[in-house]
């Protein structure tokens, strides 16, 4: 029986795993943590549709049940070999005929850019601790108290020269009308402002989103940067800002401060995609061709699905392990293996 | 005595005496008022001591040049002291031959003339000052054989890379380069005939003589080349950089006068350009260089382009073309002013577009009573830093210093990056401003976080308040006891000197004395004067922030070289720079101290990403 390493537990190994595994291979999925859906199982809600993550969650987890399917907790790779003459892949030291990159990405630290405070002065959180207090539905300021002005920063680490990330995260503008909404829903009187450069609504739905965060949500949508956020006497956050469309500084004092931090590929997607050899820009992992070969690398029976390559929502990152167990399926039986 | 050889020489040195007057004079007048009242004040006083014991030492000895490498220093000294030695004694010596008098030139020419000189004076040390003429020459054309062997090869005399020269430059250099040769042949040539001069001319002229046997000795074309030489030379002088040899001497007397480089360009800077011998030694120590590779900015071309009216721009470009970081000026063994000649070409090329876009929000900050207090400017920089303004605020605190903690809520900016950019007169309007709350707030002293700032206040203003960096204010503290810090932590740690408050301002030592009372300190290769620039630097605006990338990268590596548990510096903009491209931490030595004032001390770790 063919042998198949997916490395990564995460929504895209997991989906690979499960379909590869039930056309009769033989799948071990590694995953570092001790559960898998590690960036998963952090959220409350997934835009467009505020869907219940843990049920999302759930009904991936169930796919693990599928025959064939070895999952190795507390396992993390870290030898990945190609093949020498006529053998096989090495991982871990065991081998495989095919192997599947789906090691993920991690958020920036927010540390890096100082400017912003974070870590420094109390009331400011990147968009993971919003999302853990929407998850338990209970959002307070740094004294406890219900927060009455909030506001969200997009492009933290992302589009950014100065940190090194050129490119777009692509769904930290939805994500930040999802919370914003959300903080609406649990605080109707809490006033919430997103500061942006622009908001790429690209996806389905995801437009009609922007629109009812305004109509129906009265949420306050300012295009400019942040350049600074401060301490203030009362445990607030004072942040300086331009409003590019009015052409005026100003001044904001908010009782929490969010930073929509972007992603980057993961210590494990750096590692690995270096070791392999198909290390691209900022440290992602690099398919062979984005329009028809998006799944395949550099080397024969090494393949990429998910965020490893690039910012990826969950869709997306489903469809693309999909359609990379197909790749491999079609690579083991094309008897170039 | 005379001889028609002797012409070409004569008009040179006439040339040369016309010409330099011409442009010594014209660049005089061209001083402002202020440096028009200082000659004024000076030229009777006892400064020109000093003045030409400095031109001395600089001019003939080369000290800064061997300090820095004994090779090139002996290079430039065995020219430009053998040189001055050799007019010098030849001269002493045609007076000892000729007591009635002679012709200025027979000095020069003493060997020519002297066999063939009737009513020559046979005094006691003849032999002595012939052999002494001839170890002078050797001496020299010692100096001119390393000249020679740095052009292919400048490794061994601690260059990387030297100078390409303009035309009219070569031509000076291959004249200076045969005249010390042909001298000796012509000198040779004249003893095979007559058998005078010292140990060298006399024992080549013997080689000669017996070379040529029965041929004629070809004695005259050789003093016709050299002649020919010394007048291609010195007609050319005003126009090369040879101009330094003289220029320098008035330069290092007008900067004993206390006279300096202002926002425009005056009859100093003209000064200034030509006493650049174009000795290119700004360019190895230029980080614009090393790393980035780019060979054509550095401060021996700016002074170039400036030179040349700029006829095309390029000063322009090359300004703008630089990272500030005062390494050039430092390595300049002249001693000039690359930073001023750089601001003021960048404020001439803003004048076009230099609007006062009138800083209205100036208004509204009004002054605040800080009687006997200690102000307090994070600067703009620190504001993106938050954590060194938290803890100087703690360090205060701390101290128990009544602070006042001037820009926290509406910040003025130093106008020191105005500055650098060239922004001029916003810059004034900027410093206007922070001049009247500094002084309307009865403050004391003032105290900043970023170097750029120190400088700023330092350079820029004139401010009745004692300027300090907070590493020099927290050593103080720490010196008299207002501040005491709980053991000294396990951590090692690297300095980085940033540009700024290094060589810019000279404070090397007060936060490494922090620093060793706090954590473990590490040396690095590249230390104090030597210290790589970061990269980050706001006077430059053209580099990509891969270049800034490139740079900083070198100076990271030496940082991390030792392996050190924290990367310590006292610059936000460097902090800044560093933390970006590293996994190690890196804290502004304020930080450090705060965080030594806690009860527990830093434990040694290592941040991840």
């Amino acid at each position: 029986m063919k042998k198949v390493a997916v490395i990564g537990a995460g929504p895209a190994g997991i989906e690979a795993a499960s379909l590869l595994a039930a056309q009769g291979l033989e799948v071990a999925l590694f995953e570092k943590e001790s559960q898998p859906l590690h960036n998963l199982t952090d959220k409350a809600f997934l835009f467009p549709n505020f869907a219940d993550a843990r049920q999302v969650s759930e009904r991936l987890l169930e796919k693990l049940h599928t025959p064939g399917i070895a999952l190795l907790k507390d396992t993390p790779v870290v030898s990945l070999l190609a093949p020498t003459a006529g053998g096989s892949w090495q991982v871990n030291g065991q081998g495989f005929d095919a192997v599947l990159l789906t090691s993920g990405y991690t958020t920036f630290d927010a540390r890096r850019k100082e400017e912003l405070g974070y870590g420094i002065y109390p009331g400011i959180h990147t968009s993971l601790e919003m999302e853990q207090m929407l998850r338990e539905g209970k959002i307070v300021n740094t004294i406890g108290d219900m927060p009455r002005r909030i506001a969200f920063l997009q492009c933290v680490g992302s589009r950014d020269e100065k940190v090194g990330n050129h490119y777009c995260s692509k769904l930290c503008c939805v994500t930040a009308v999802k919370q914003a909404i959300e903080v609406k829903k649990l605080i109707p009187q809490c006033e919430v402002y997103i500061f942006y450069m622009d908001l790429r609504m690209w996806g389905q739905h995801f437009e009609e989103l922007y629109r009812e965060a305004q109509t129906d949500y009265n949420i306050k949508f300012i295009r400019g940067r942040i350049s600074e956020a401060g301490g203030t006497f009362d445990r607030r956050v004072q942040i300086k800002a331009e409003d590019t469309l009015m052409g005026r500084p100003m001044k904001l004092t908010v009782d929490l401060f969010v930073l929509m931090v972007g992603m980057e590929a993961s210590q494990g997607t750096r590692s690995l995609a270096a070791q392999a050899g198909i290390a691209g820009e900022y440290g992602f992992a690099q398919a062979c061709d984005p329009h028809t070969s998006d799944n395949c690398t550099a080397h024969d029976g090494l393949f990429v699905a998910g965020s490893c390559k690039r910012p990826m929502t969950l869709t997306d990152t489903l469809a693309d392990a999909r359609s990379a167990a197909w790749e491999v399926l079609r690579y083991l039986h094309s008897g170039l293996k | 005595m005379f001889s028609v050889f002797v012409i070409p020489f004569c008009i040179g040195v006439v040339a040369l005496l016309v010409v330099s007057v011409m442009k010594y004079r014209r660049w005089i007048s061209q001083f402002d008022k202020r440096q028009q009242m200082l000659v004024r004040k000076g030229i009777l006083s006892w400064k020109f001591v000093g003045a030409a014991w400095e031109a001395f030492r600089e001019g003939l000895l080369h000290w800064r040049i061997t300090k820095r490498h004994l090779l090139l220093g002996y290079m430039h000294r065995s020219l430009a002291f053998g040189w001055f030695l050799l007019i010098v004694v030849g001269a002493v010596q045609a007076v000892l031959a000729y007591p009635n008098g002679h012709p200025p030139y027979v000095a020069i020419f003493f060997n020519y003339f002297e066999p063939r000189s009737e009513n020559i004076a046979h005094f006691a040390e003849a032999r002595f000052y012939a052999n002494l003429m001839d170890g002078l020459l050797l001496y020299v054309l010692s100096g001119l054989l390393l000249a020679m062997l740095k052009k292919v090869w400048s490794r061994p005399m601690g260059m990387r890379r030297t100078t390409r020269h303009n035309l009219t430059d070569r031509i000076a250099k291959a004249a200076l380069w045969c005249i010390f040769p042909l001298r000796l042949m012509a000198e040779a040539h004249t003893s095979a005939i007559y058998g005078n001069g010292g140990f060298l001319v006399s024992g080549l002229g013997r080689v000669i003589d017996w070379v040529r046997l029965d041929q004629p000795i070809l004695e005259y074309q050789w003093w016709v080349c050299y002649s020919l030489a010394l007048g291609t030379f010195f007609t050319l002088m005003p126009f090369t950089r040879y101009m330094h040899i003289f220029t320098e001497v008035f330069l290092i007397y007008f900067r004993q006068l206390g006279l300096r480089e202002t926002t425009d360009r005056t009859g100093y800077t003209n000064f200034e350009l030509s006493a650049c011998s174009r000795c290119g030694l700004c360019i190895d120590g230029c980080p614009i260089n090393n790393p980035l590779g780019i060979t054509n900015t550095q401060g021996v071309y700016l002074l170039q382009a400036v030179r040349n009216k700029d006829l095309f721009g390029r000063a322009e470009r090359l300004a703008d073309q630089c990272l500030v970081c005062h390494q050039c000026s430092n390595d300049c063994p002249v001693g000039i002013d690359l930073e001023a000649i750089r601001r003021q070409v960048r404020i001439n090329s803003r004048k076009k577009t230099d609007d006062n876009s009138g800083y209205d929000y100036l208004k509204a900050v009004r002054p605040f009573n800080a009687l006997g207090r200690v102000a307090y400017f994070g600067g703009c920089m620190s504001h993106l830093t938050p954590s060194i303004t938290e803890a100087m605020e703690r360090i205060f605190q701390a101290s128990g210093t009544p602070y006042w903690y001037m820009d926290k809520e509406r910040s003025i900016c130093c106008g020191r990056p105005l500055l650098q950019q060239g922004f001029e007169s916003q810059a004034r309007e900027l410093r206007r401003k922070n001049t009247q709350l500094i002084k309307e707030s009865g403050a004391t002293m003032l105290v900043t976080s970023c170097p750029i700032c120190y400088q700023s206040f330092t350079k820029e203003y004139n401010l009745p308040v004692r300027v300090m960096h907070h590493t020099e204010f927290i050593e103080q503290l720490l010196r008299s006891g207002q501040l005491k810090l709980k053991e000294k932590s396990a951590l090692r740690v690297t300095y980085h000197d940033p540009c700024e408050l290094g060589r810019g301002s000279g404070i090397y030592d007060p936060p490494r004395q922090v620093l060793e009372q706090v954590v473990h300190l590490l040396p690095t290769q590249h230390e104090r004067e030597r210290s790589l620039c970061c990269g980050f630097n706001l006077g430059n605006t053209v580099l990509s922030t891969e270049q800034q990338t490139e740079v900083r990268e070198r100076a990271r590596q030496n940082l991390l070289e030792p392996h050190p548990d924290m990367i310590a510096t006292a610059c936000p903009m460097c902090k800044k720079a560093f933390a970006r491209g590293t996994d190690t931490k890196v804290h502004d030595v304020a930080e450090i101290v705060a965080e030594g004032l806690l009860e527990t001390a830093m434990q040694p770790t290592h941040s991840t990403r």
